[in-house]
């Protein structure tokens, strides 16, 4: 029997505010345990949590890009559980009225675009860090991540693969990243996802028993993670048995899935409405005021780059991978009119310098300015292709102008007519036999010519220029 | 206090003196009203405060010596909340009203006993046991704040800090016949106030009379960014000159006077009410039906507040950890079940069953409602009337250990001192009069929301026209 | 009988508190007689009433996203009943 696959992803996606949601501690990745905390993200006796409205500001701007519904009034709810790293013993998060509701994002599939439902996004505070410590059996505890502000963002059980799902989880990274509101860094834990997966037989319309699926920190384990589960899944249907309803954590060594060992044996967590935060209103105004700030969203501006420059489906994908180097080509386009020319620079040699767009493209010494009259003095015929990305290189390390860098280094083109026509002769005054043999028919020693002209040249002498000189020299 | 206060500027007596005298009396002290005494902290305090006194004329609190509940954090002073859980606690940090009272160089003497967690109504459930009466030393001073009280009473320090979270400051306050404010929710910080039930407690003023509170409440109230339910307005200073009761409305609920009420405080308080009728004051008799349904709204809103607060004592950052356990669950097991006390578990128990799954509705949510409805019912009476007025307990002070195993019946003894936490506004409790055997007895004002001025006008009106807050129990260090 | 022995047992775990046999039984009979008395709710039409969580309406309350110093490690850790290389210790946990 065949089967069908449904899949709902939770995100936590980690804020990038300086502070932490409920008191001033940095946020900051890595630091010495415990050196970012205080009595608030500690959870000392008497102590109250004063919410940062800047995560209020970074949920709403997602909410918007999510094309969600806004909630105009905002509650916080207590879960309560018992965990180590947990310092009140409940977590303040939001619970029945979410800031953001009923949204989608929209993602490119074999089958075309495909409208990924939102079902919710609100904002909770992160645990802390366990340590295990195995052969001593302890656990270490560091309070710093306790309190970063989190969305967590759960989407609509509607992907029906581990591609797709894969697909969604690579759209919503790059729209926080363009949004500034994550690094979207799964290594670090700034972008985590859990999974729900659940089979049923082709065509039902039923849902299968689902699993939770938890612990996968890179695309590599979700994409291993969820087709090892989807797999688990249906050879226990196929064997006759029933999946069990569970948390599962992907096991990266082992290369597979293992039951966990619950935290809390029954998911009774007491949700009651936080009575040490107020409501939070938000108004229309305040709506307004961030979607001023929104940027132009990574797939639409994709399609602009297609359609408006007449770039291929794979330039438009790359430039928009990141914000900046989106806006470095458009510079760039604003400049010079060659927008596949500027793209093929752009996917070759400023990528390659900024290290596949993992470096700074704001740190690259290259300027569009720079770049694009570069460009023009190859069109000139000035440069060749081959001499440019001599002149590129240059300009990247010394950060001089392509104008100046040919200067100083002669590196100019001869396409003097008269200059290589003089060069030409005494070349086929040293080559009376090759010239001989040419004359009686063998024209493709041309290239023998031309070639040695080059060699004369060091290369700068202008290649079809060459080429017509000598071929009107042998005609004559 | 603002005797002493004149008498510093007058040169009768220094801080220091004042200090010392009240420290050498705690060491004698048979109430048990202390659980912690700083002597050099104290001392260096009044010494300091001396220096100012003549430059700062207008500072009622200088040197001043005052007692704060055991559930108010001071930095460097340990902070038990009368728990064993918490009896090694030394907070980083102030409270904000102590930082308020540093600021305004209060002398604080110590830490007062108080039931453990504020959870009871007799100091029975403090881990060093129970405080007494200074006016019968086999009767309970009452609680949660008893400590407090009894030192006001006894002269252990000249006015106190006390909180309140179903009448832990009123109830006490009556039975040690001092007068006790329960301010208006969010008008004092809970920056610092180890929480029992965050929707219903507040930190409040414990003293002699009603100047006296009136004076301590202006010093402590105020809006905290560092408490999002403190409220923004402008805070204006109380005055002291009494409130003219030529036509106020007093109104008078007839539930305050059902059964249950002793006919000794009964007619103490007809008395109190005929008082005021004397200085120009109209009675009204007010309905407030859904006040019987208080007690259980609170026991349930309570109760599960103080499950989820409590969750944070659980031996990993601070305050006990019981040893030996080698798995993480039992060692929150054994330390929570040999940290808190049988009151504190009772109420734990309560209000975990209030809030877990298939019960949330019927009982959290419920009672959420229901005190909705309560408050209605306030607001209603507040048209027709400026205070309501009525006793501040059934009873007098009882004996130390008498309804130990019933706690049911203890609970309902809160039955009015509750509404002013479920609606938020303020409530003042005065002495009223006396039973034969000599016990006090309170009088409860209660007022709308932000009206302490109205309530404590009042109260200073009927203390210059009665002698009951004078009058000094019979263990006093004077 | 408003809670069962078993729903006691398993509210003691759920707050993570042991009760001996004799906690059982005393909470067991005053939950039951609280819970009794708490009834008396039932009987209030709160139909279109909604709940208060706070008594004061006062809304965003709401902090500026400005750093400040934490508190040092030594302040943290001032409490802790189980600590070493700057973090707090608890019994091992397997996953
Ligand atoms: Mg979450
Ligand atoms: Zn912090």
């Amino acid at each position: 029997m065949e089967y069908d696959v449904i899949i709902g992803l939770e995100v936590h996606a980690q804020l990038l505010t300086e502070t932490k949601i409920f008191c001033s501690c940095p946020t900051t990745f890595g630091d010495e345990p415990n050196t970012n905390t205080c009595p608030v993200c500690i959870g000392m006796p008497g102590i109250l949590p004063v919410l940062n409205k800047k995560i209020v500001d970074f949920g709403i701007k997602l909410g918007i890009a999510t094309h969600c519904k806004i909630a105009k009034t905002n509650i916080f709810a207590r879960k309560n559980y018992f965990y180590p790293d947990l310092p009140k013993g409940y977590q303040i998060t939001q619970y029945e009225s979410p800031l953001c509701e009923h949204g989608f994002l929209d993602i490119d599939t074999t089958g075309g675009s495909k409208r990924i439902g939102i079902t919710r996004i609100h904002m909770e505070e992160d645990a802390g860090k366990l340590i295990h410590d195995l052969k001593g059996h302890r656990s270490f505890i560091d309070f710093n991540r306790a309190g970063v502000p989190l969305l967590e963002i759960v989407s609509e059980p509607d992907m029906r693969s581990t591609d797709e799902a894969d697909t969604y989880l690579r759209e919503l990274r790059q729209l926080l990243v363009y949004l500034e509101i994550c690094d979207g860094n799964m290594e670090q834990g700034s972008f985590r996802c859990d999974a729900n997966i659940s089979v049923r037989p082709k065509g039902s319309t039923f849902f299968g028993v689902r699993t939770e699926l938890k612990n996968m920190n890179s695309f590599r384990n979700v994409h291993r993670a969820l087709s090892y589960e989807i797999k688990r899944h249906i050879d226990v249907l196929r064997s006759g048995r029933e999946v069990t309803q569970q948390t599962m954590l992907w096991g990266e060594t082992a290369n597979a899935t293992r039951s966990m060992r619950t935290k809390e044996e029954s998911h009774d967590y007491r949700y009651f409405p936080e009575p040490d935060l107020v409501p939070v209103m938000v108004d229309n105004a305040w709506i307004g005021k961030i979607r001023k700030t929104l940027p132009e969203m990574p797939r639409e501006r994709r399609k602009r780059f297609e359609e408006g420059y007449g770039l291929p489906g794979y330039d438009a994908d790359i430039l928009t991978q990141s914000r900046d180097v989106a806006d470095y080509f458009e510079d760039c386009v604003s400049l010079l009119d060659s927008p596949k020319e500027i793209s093929n620079w752009i996917m070759t040699e400023v990528l390659r310098v900024l290290k596949g767009g993992t470096a700074d493209i704001k740190a690259l010494k290259v300027t569009p300015r720079m770049l694009t009259s570069m460009i023009r003095l190859i069109d000139g015929g000035a440069i060749s292709g081959k001499m440019a990305k001599d002149v590129f290189n240059e300009m990247a390390e010394t950060g001089k102008s392509s104008e100046e860098i040919v200067k100083d280094s002669g590196l100019k083109q001869i396409s003097d007519e008269g200059h290589l026509k003089n060069l030409a002769k005494t070349i086929l005054e040293d080559h009376k036999k090759e010239v001989g043999s040419y004359k009686k028919g063998k024209t493709q020693l041309i290239g023998f010519f031309v070639g040695q002209l080059m060699k004369a040249t060091k290369g700068k002498a202008n290649p079809e220029l060459t080429n017509k000189i000598i071929k009107e020299i042998l005609e004559e | 206090m603002l005797d002493l206060a004149r008498n510093f500027r007058m040169g009768n007596i220094s801080p220091l003196d004042i200090t010392e005298k009240i420290l050498e009396a705690i060491r004698h002290d048979p109430l048990n009203a202390y659980i912690t005494v700083d002597e050099t902290g104290a001392k260096n305090a009044a010494k300091k405060a001396g220096e100012k006194i003549r430059k700062e004329n207008n500072n009622p609190l200088l040197g001043v010596p005052v007692a704060i509940k055991d559930n108010i954090c001071i930095k460097q002073m340990a902070t038990t909340c009368a728990s064993n859980i918490l009896s090694s606690f030394v907070p980083t940090y102030d409270a904000h009203v102590v930082e308020k009272l540093k600021k305004m160089g209060a002398v604080i003497v110590g830490k007062t006993n108080m039931d453990e967690f504020a959870m009871g109504s007799t100091t029975n459930t403090s881990n060093i046991g129970t405080s007494k009466n200074p006016w019968d030393l086999g009767k309970t001073p009452g609680g949660s704040s008893g400590g407090s009280a009894a030192a006001v009473a006894a002269g252990l320090c000249a006015a106190a800090l006390g909180s309140d979270t179903g009448g832990s400051i009123r109830q006490p306050a009556s039975f040690c016949g001092i007068t006790g404010l329960k301010p208006t929710y969010g008008s004092v910080s809970r920056f610092g106030l180890v929480a029992f039930a965050s929707s219903l407690d507040q930190i409040g003023p414990m003293a002699g009379s009603a100047r006296d509170v009136a004076v301590l409440y202006d010093a402590i109230k105020g809006y905290d960014p560092k408490d999002s339910t403190s409220v923004d307005i402008g805070y204006l200073p109380t005055t002291l000159d009494g409130l003219d009761m030529q036509g106020v409305r007093l109104g008078v609920p007839k539930a305050f006077f059902g059964e249950g009420l002793s006919t000794n405080v009964k007619k103490a308080v007809k008395d109190g009410i005929a008082v005021f009728k004397e200085l120009g004051a109209k009675i009204i008799a007010i309905d407030l039906p859904n006040i019987k349904y208080g007690v259980a709204v609170y026991y349930i809103v309570a109760t599960a507040e103080a499950s989820s607060n409590l969750a944070r004592y659980d031996g990993v950052r601070y305050g006990l950890r019981e040893k030996g356990a080698d798995d993480l669950i039992d060692m929150y097991m054994d330390t929570r079940a040999k940290g808190f006390g049988i009151e504190v578990k009772r109420r734990i128990m309560l209000g975990t069953y209030a809030l877990s799954a298939g019960y949330y509705d019927q009982y959290y949510k419920k009672a959420s409602k229901v005190r909705t409805l309560v408050i209605e019912d306030f607001v209603k009476a507040f048209d027709v009337c400026d205070i309501i007025i009525g006793p501040t307990t059934p009873t007098p002070a009882f004996g130390l250990y008498d309804m130990a195993d019933d706690p049911l019946s203890l609970y309902l003894l809160d039955l009015y001192t509750i509404p002013a936490n479920l609606t938020g506004g303020p409530a003042l409790s005065i002495p009223c009069g006396f039973t034969k055997e000599g016990l006090p007895i309170g009088m409860q004002l209660m007022a709308p929301a932000f009206k302490e001025d109205i309530l404590l006008g009042a109260g200073i009106t009927f203390q210059d026209h009665t002698g009951f807050h004078e009058k000094r129990p019979q263990w006093n260090m004077m | 009988m408003k809670i069962s022995l078993t729903e006691v047992e398993y509210v003691a775990r759920l707050a993570r508190i042991r009760l001996n046999e004799e906690e059982k039984a005393r909470f067991l009979k005053e939950l039951n007689s609280i819970l009794d008395y708490m009834d008396l709710l039932s009987e209030v039409d709160t139909t279109d009433v909604s709940p208060t969580t706070h008594t004061q309406h006062i809304t965003n309350a709401l902090r500026e996203d400005i750093k400040r110093a934490s508190q040092s490690i030594k302040d943290t850790l001032a409490n802790a009943p189980a600590k070493a290389d700057g973090a707090f210790i608890v019994p091992g946990i397997i996953e």
